[in-house]
């Protein structure tokens, strides 16, 4: 089966931050991604607003430029203040083309 | 009744026991905690329960009775968050960031312990006005925002995020986050429902809103206790000034209200409800909008200070304090 190598990108972060990273992975080029609660701690010792709820995962596919724009967008606005983790793992996927958007 | 006799009558009421048994399960480390989903749902019923019995009375209510008592609200959700933050920037030390963050907790309400208070009062043989739910949704955002505008200029323009595509902290994010909030929401749509249902309506709904009220509201101070037990670690990082902060501005906070409130009209029992209301932190509705708005507030100190030492003070000691504060006002006035 042939298939396109592509990135994920996890974002793990407080639950505040969820609307504000979902316009923002919109905005860098990702067509779209999954969100799911989580528990944890983590360097901070704590998770800033543990009333709304625990933390928040975002996961979306996206080429390896809309990965470094997403991380490099994460570092600048994120991380010094508030308690969120990225990552990003090479993958494959079947369809390509959806999870990539014009340049 | 002297101050200790009320303040034990207090302690052995179900608010206060329910909470203690909270933070002792805490403290045990049980693992026991109350559904996250039935925590919401419980929150969902009292806040509705709250508005559409405050609409129903506001609905027989004159505007002539609840016009001072509105106003010296106002004032209250105007003054608290300066206090506060003069305390914190000026004897704390704290930054701009941290002081503001704190005044928006302070300078807004938590609405269970509106509800302590009008439980207390209606033990103590004084009950309030039934139009005070009114007043807790006046108090609700003025704090916030005032607070969070005072960081926001102070602040300065250094932390601004440019060109960035998103919305950082933008003023109508943030009003779109307080004023969508859940207790806004319930509350405020609560009040305009049960204010056009009347009395018939409130009549076909009491039983189930108002019959099973204190019993929820028992659940909810359990969670409570546990939520606020769960802090209890965090007095020891945040030092001995909030830990005295955390119990003085509410004790200030309450008697400028109880005597405004006076002043205004209210009886005791409604100078008690308004004086705690004034004396209380938000633990809800402030802490997304300081984060979103002020990221480098930090929020251990606010949440540990309104979760961890106001709340229980006043669910303990404040309520019948500002009570016994209200009728010497009332006393004097007189």
């Amino acid at each position: 089966m042939h298939t396109h190598p592509m990135k994920l990108v996890t974002i793990i972060a407080e639950p505040v931050l969820e609307p504000r990273l979902a316009h923002d992975l919109k905005q860098l080029g990702a067509t779209g991604f999954s969100v799911v609660d989580g528990r944890g701690a983590g360097s901070r010792g704590l998770h800033a607003t543990t009333i709304p709820g625990d933390n928040v995962r975002l996961e979306t596919i996206v080429s390896i430029a809309v990965a470094d724009r997403i991380v490099d967008h994460l570092a600048q606005h994120y991380f010094t203040d508030y308690a969120v983790v990225a990552y990003t793992s090479d993958i494959a996927v079947v369809r390509g083309a959806k999870y990539d958007t014009a340049p | 009744m002297p101050l200790l006799d009320t303040l034990q009558a207090n302690l052995l009421s179900p608010i206060p026991l329910a909470f203690a048994l909270g933070v002792l399960a805490r403290l045990m480390k049980s693992e026991f905690a109350l559904p996250k989903d039935l925590y919401a749902s419980l929150s969902i019923y009292l806040l509705l329960a709250l508005g559409l019995k405050g609409g129903y009375e506001l609905s027989h209510a004159s505007v002539a009775s609840i016009a001072w008592p509105a106003a010296a609200t106002l004032a209250l959700g105007v003054l608290t968050p300066l206090t506060t933050y003069g305390a914190m920037r000026w004897l704390g030390r704290f930054s701009t960031s941290d002081a503001a963050g704190m005044a928006a907790h302070y300078g807004s309400v938590s609405a269970v312990t509106f509800i302590a208070a009008q439980q207390f009062t209606q033990r103590v043989g004084a009950p309030a006005e039934g139009f005070m739910p009114t007043l807790l949704t006046l108090l609700e955002s003025p704090g916030i925002h005032i607070a969070l505008a005072i960081g926001a200029l102070n602040r300065g323009p250094t932390r601004q995020h440019g060109d960035a595509p998103h919305s950082t902290g933008s003023t109508w994010a943030v009003l779109h986050e307080v004023f969508t909030g859940r207790t806004m929401v319930l509350l405020v749509g609560g009040l305009f429902v049960g204010y056009l249902m009347g009395e018939s309506g409130w009549k076909a709904v009491s039983p189930f809103f108002d019959s099973g009220f204190k019993g929820a509201l028992m659940l909810f101070l359990l969670e409570m206790g546990i939520v606020a037990g769960s802090r209890l670690g965090d007095l020891r990082t945040v030092g001995p000034f909030l830990l005295g902060l955390g119990v003085l501005l509410p004790i200030v906070h309450g008697a400028i209200g109880a005597t405004l409130a006076t002043w205004a009209g209210l009886s005791v029992g409604g100078a008690t409800v308004l004086a705690t209301m004034a004396a209380s932190a938000s633990y809800i509705a402030a802490p997304p909008a300081v984060r979103l708005t002020l990221p480098d507030a930090n929020p251990t100190y606010s949440l540990t200070a309104s979760l961890a030492i106001t709340f229980p003070f006043n669910i303990l000691f404040g309520i019948p304090l500002y009570y016994r504060i209200a009728q010497a006002v009332a006393t004097a006035q007189v």
